[in-house]
């Protein structure tokens, strides 16, 4: 095995990529800390097996030399560190992906930067690998970027570690050094679940055991990293496992073709074979198994096929064929374990939208369990995650998702979370299980219903939600335009901030998360009097959009109406009814919207009101004559 | 129709994983934008992208349009080629050129590479963008082409201005794509990232996929300059008094305007003696695209710009 480096040659007419086992493709991950080496490890990789071509490694050479690299060694790292902030900074900075291939076995390399600030790349890298090599500086040992990276890998899944123990030649290829980091290791990674395990001492900068068994280590009987990488069983479990079919497009060219396109994500179907449509319940049998290149009588994991149903039923993107035997979960409850990527931190009953591979739903996190610490593997409380930071959560959706555990199946127990303002992914999750309660808590049917309720009073339920600064004139307005609403024979009701906070949330305080979950509070007892008949008017603050909208999503259609009482913060510091700017300015009160605290301003409300030179019955009088115009 | 069909069993080759993942990426903007369009540039990716789009929504056509971004620079093979292979395709092609390179007569010879990209390319790209209001536009690039390519996700965010901010890319997990714009931003989607240059020839010898004639060696008449072989394809191209036009023996092995693009000796005229030769080859693909070598970095600041 030790000349393994013959077969992956690239002379005369050696069939490099040729030969290669049709079915053998192993997707690995490179990570470790800063100086570790592990650019350097991939380019002598690259290099050592001539897989570098030569106009590269021209460029290499003189790039090299530009940035001065020692006695016209070659800088390995310049051929993997490809943007100019890369080049100029000397660190990477972005998950790069590299190809190769010997005669055994082709490559797809996800080389992830080892900077806490860029787990999040680290995390792109870790979900579609199936093994990875973690590097550690042999004069280092494990350090605190290793557990965090090894805590990644296993929370994304990886099970298969290659602990490559780099710059044995500095510390003179001890045995002992390596045995020691392979303890440590041992200890550290014990609960991470990490099935197959191999190190491997190493010189990336001399090329010891990297594509060749070392001389230096003769004490190491084990292979060298390429032999590792071109032999090591891929396990094919997907095949296996029950039959998934997350349906992302319905193909309808004419009113006879109505065909589910998607990618097999885990066993197999063959034509005739029951299925679940995990949605509705409903169960059909394949008609028809159709591509491009003919119709298949079976097809497995991993191909993109049509699927035609015997039976004409309601299926559209997001739903999941599945087997009937082994059907997923299906619920609007579950907990996971988030990776949150973005600068504003996540917080619980705040609303994101969740999307799984096809299915996209509005959702929040309705409790944060802890947070866990990705180096020390303990649990901590927390009130919100921030970047970078793992937790595990509740999580309830809007409607509910099929899923099953992540741990079970990576395709279909993996999500994002999308910010709704941006667009942004800020997050990452992988589902741990379904909580039962949603299973037992179903809703009660009752016989008196919402319209039933609004017809008695003659009224259509709504909720008119004021929104705007301190002393802006919100209750001031609501006062009156409930006055107004009265006289003209409504049910009506006032939900005003700060009698809400003697009561219903005398628990919470001003901290941003307190806020949003004041909010939560607030809307969800809105829409309740709204299911009740009532015409409600809440006057909140309500400073972020994020919550806002949630209230927003709370109601039916055409049952919101938001106002911005629009008073500028100078003017509302004037009037200060309460007091309660002088403090705040004084520092007396602190997270006080418009001083210490934002206000995000509503981009699109109902009704814009501005109170300079206003009179609030002359508010109030617009606010109706828009609710009568509906 | 093909050789796999027949195949009883249902293992995944390797060609097909890479086609499989092309599949589920077309189909993922199918379902979730409106205004898509496949930017086909009439080369050997171009092909291939077309052929798996095809595959995407067989029996249906695929939903997007293709256009093509001419510089006016392009091989007259190519132009040739081009409307052949739309009509048989089925789908509808748009061809936008920028009229500003057209009024200041903008030439690789005169404005050189730099510039020359910038106006028919970069801009030419933006503006046709602008004009159709397409929010997601395919391309047919692969991570092995570049380094700086290697860096880019599969679903590559652009700003209002079609830039790339490469420190600050959307993470990219498992198969879920984010496909959200805000108006006035775009995704460059590239369903051909985990290929290499090996795999898209493999590829078109076993699905049988046209390509342009030029990759395909032939007598052909050359200028070799600087090292590198330039075809005299039109009347546009200044020969000086020490040029020595001789017909050899070559095939491109990547096309694009044809004074910025080299060819290579070669006897490689069928699919599968380009196959061979690329197991043999010690250079790389982009070595004859004279606009990549303008400076380093080159590649990652045209795209900032909003180049593919």
């Amino acid at each position: 095995m030790g000349n393994a480096f013959e077969t992956v040659v690239r002379e005369e007419d050696n069939d490099r990529l040729g030969q290669t086992d049709e079915n053998s493709i192993l997707r690995f991950l490179t990570c470790g800390s800063v100086d570790d080496g592990k650019s350097t490890l991939i380019g002598r990789l690259l290099y050592d097996a001539k897989l570098i071509l030569d106009d590269q490694l021209m460029t290499l050479e003189r790039e090299s030399r530009e940035r001065g690299s020692t006695k016209g060694e070659i800088d390995f790292a310049l051929l993997v560190d490809g943007l100019e902030a890369e080049r100029e900074q000397g660190i990477t900075i972005d998950i790069a992906y590299r190809f190769f291939a010997t005669a055994r076995r082709k490559f797809i390399v996800a080389d992830a930067p080892g900077h806490e600030e860029y787990t999040r790349n680290m995390v792109t890298g870790a979900s579609t690998a199936n093994l990875a090599v973690v590097l550690v500086d042999s004069r280092q040992g494990i350090v605190s970027q290793t557990r965090r990276h090894c805590y990644v890998a296993a929370l994304l899944g990886i099970r298969k570690i290659v602990l490559a123990v780099n710059k044995m030649d500095l510390v003179g290829y001890d045995q002992l050094v390596f045995e020691k980091i392979i303890a440590d290791f041992k200890m550290m990674a014990i609960n991470l679940g990490f099935s197959s395990f191999q190190p491997i001492p190493l010189s990336a900068r001399y090329g010891d055991n990297v594509t060749r068994s070392s001389q230096n280590t003769r004490w190491y009987d084990g292979p060298h990293l390429l032999e590792y990488l071109e032999t090591v069983a891929i396990e094919r479990e997907e095949e296996q496992k029950p039959f998934r079919f997350p349906v992302q497009y319905v193909s309808r060219p004419n009113s006879d073709f109505r065909g589910f396109s998607g990618q097999i994500a885990s066993g197999s179907i063959a034509v005739g074979d029951r299925v679940t449509i995990v949605k509705s319940g409903r169960t059909s049998t394949i008609k028809e198994i159709v591509t491009y290149d003919g119709s298949l009588a079976r097809a497995g994991v991993g191909q993109a096929v049509t699927l035609l149903l015997e039976d004409h039923l309601d299926v559209s993107r997001g739903n999941m064929l599945a087997s009937s035997q082994d059907p997923p979960s299906f619920s609007d409850q579950f907990q996971a374990h988030i990776v949150w990527f973005d600068a504003t931190p996540m917080m619980p009953g705040r609303s994101y939208v969740l999307q799984t591979e096809t299915d996209s739903v509005s959702a929040t996190v309705t409790a944060l369990k802890y947070q866990v610490d990705v180096n020390s593997f303990a649990h901590i409380a927390a009130k919100a995650l921030h970047m970078n930071e793992v937790g595990v959560c509740n999580i309830s959706t809007r409607s509910p998702i099929a899923f099953d555990a992540y741990a079970e199946n990576r395709a279909t127990g993996s999500f994002i979370l999308i910010d709704r303002f941006t667009n942004n992914t800020i997050g990452a999750g992988t589902i741990d299980y379904g909580l039962k309660r949603s299973e037992n808590v179903r809703w009660q049917k009752l016989d008196v219903d919402r319209a039933a309720r609004a017809a008695l009073m003659h009224q259509k339920p709504t909720v008119i939600w004021f929104t705007g600064l301190s002393g802006s004139g919100k209750s001031t307005v609501a006062n009156s335009l409930e006055k107004l609403l009265h006289a003209k024979g409504h049910h009506t009701y006032l939900l005003d901030g700060d009698n809400v906070r003697h009561g219903l949330s005398r628990d919470l305080g001003f901290t941003d998360e307190d806020r949003v979950e004041n909010i939560r509070r607030a809307a969800e007892v809105a829409r309740l009097m709204a299911d009740a008949g009532l015409i409600v008017l809440v006057c909140f603050i309500s400073p972020f959009a994020s919550e806002r909208r949630l209230a927003r999503d709370l109601m039916m259609a055409g049952e919101f109406i938001e106002v911005f009482i629009d008073t500028p913060l100078d003017e509302c510091m004037r009037r200060d009814p309460k007091g309660l700017y002088a403090k705040a300015i004084a520092g007396q009160i602190p997270n006080f919207t418009g001083i210490s605290s934002p206000y995000e301003p509503p981009e699109n409300p109902e009704l814009h009101l501005k109170t300079i030179n206003a009179h609030a019955d002359d508010l109030a009088m617009e606010i109706l004559v828009a609710l009568d115009r509906r | 129709m093909h050789r796999h069909s027949s195949n009883a069993s249902h293992a995944v080759s390797y060609l097909d994983r890479l086609e499989s993942e092309a599949i589920h990426i077309f189909r993922e903007v199918a379902a979730t934008s409106s205004k898509s369009v496949i930017l086909y540039s009439i080369g050997k990716d171009s092909s291939v992208l077309v052929h798996l789009a095809m595959k995407a929504f067989y029996p249906a056509k695929p939903p997007f349009p293709l256009l093509h971004v001419d510089t006016t620079w392009k091989f007259k093979e190519m132009l040739a080629f081009r409307d052949d292979f739309a009509r048989s395709s089925g789908m509808e092609l748009l061809v936008h050129v920028n009229q500003e390179g057209v009024e200041g007569h903008i030439s690789p010879f005169n404005h050189g590479s730099q510039i020359h990209t910038h106006v028919w390319k970069t801009i030419g790209l933006r503006q046709a963008l602008d004009k159709f209001g397409f929010d997601i536009a395919f391309g047919g690039a692969r991570r092995d082409e570049e380094k700086s390519r290697a860096k880019e996700r599969i679903f590559s965010f652009r700003d209002g201005d079609h830039s790339w901010d490469p420190k600050n890319q959307r993470p990219e997990m498992w198969k879920i794509y984010n496909t959200r714009v805000s108006p006035g931003e775009s995704i460059r989607v590239f369903p051909l990232s985990n290929w290499t240059e090996l795999d898209v020839w493999q590829y078109i010898l076993r699905e049988d996929i046209a390509v342009v004639p030029l990759y395909f060696a032939r007598l052909r008449p050359v200028i070799e300059r600087d090292g590198m072989l330039i075809m005299v394809d039109d009347e546009r191209m200044p020969i000086l008094s020490e040029d020595k036009v001789e017909d050899r023996m070559v095939r491109f092995r990547t096309l694009g305007c044809y004074p910025l693009t080299a060819a290579i000796d070669s006897d490689a005229a069928t699919v599968e003696q380009i196959v061979a030769e690329i197991r043999r080859s010690v250079t790389s693909e982009r070595k004859g695209r004279l606009i990549d070598k303008d400076d380093a970095g080159a590649m990652e600041k045209k795209k900032r710009e909003g180049y593919f």
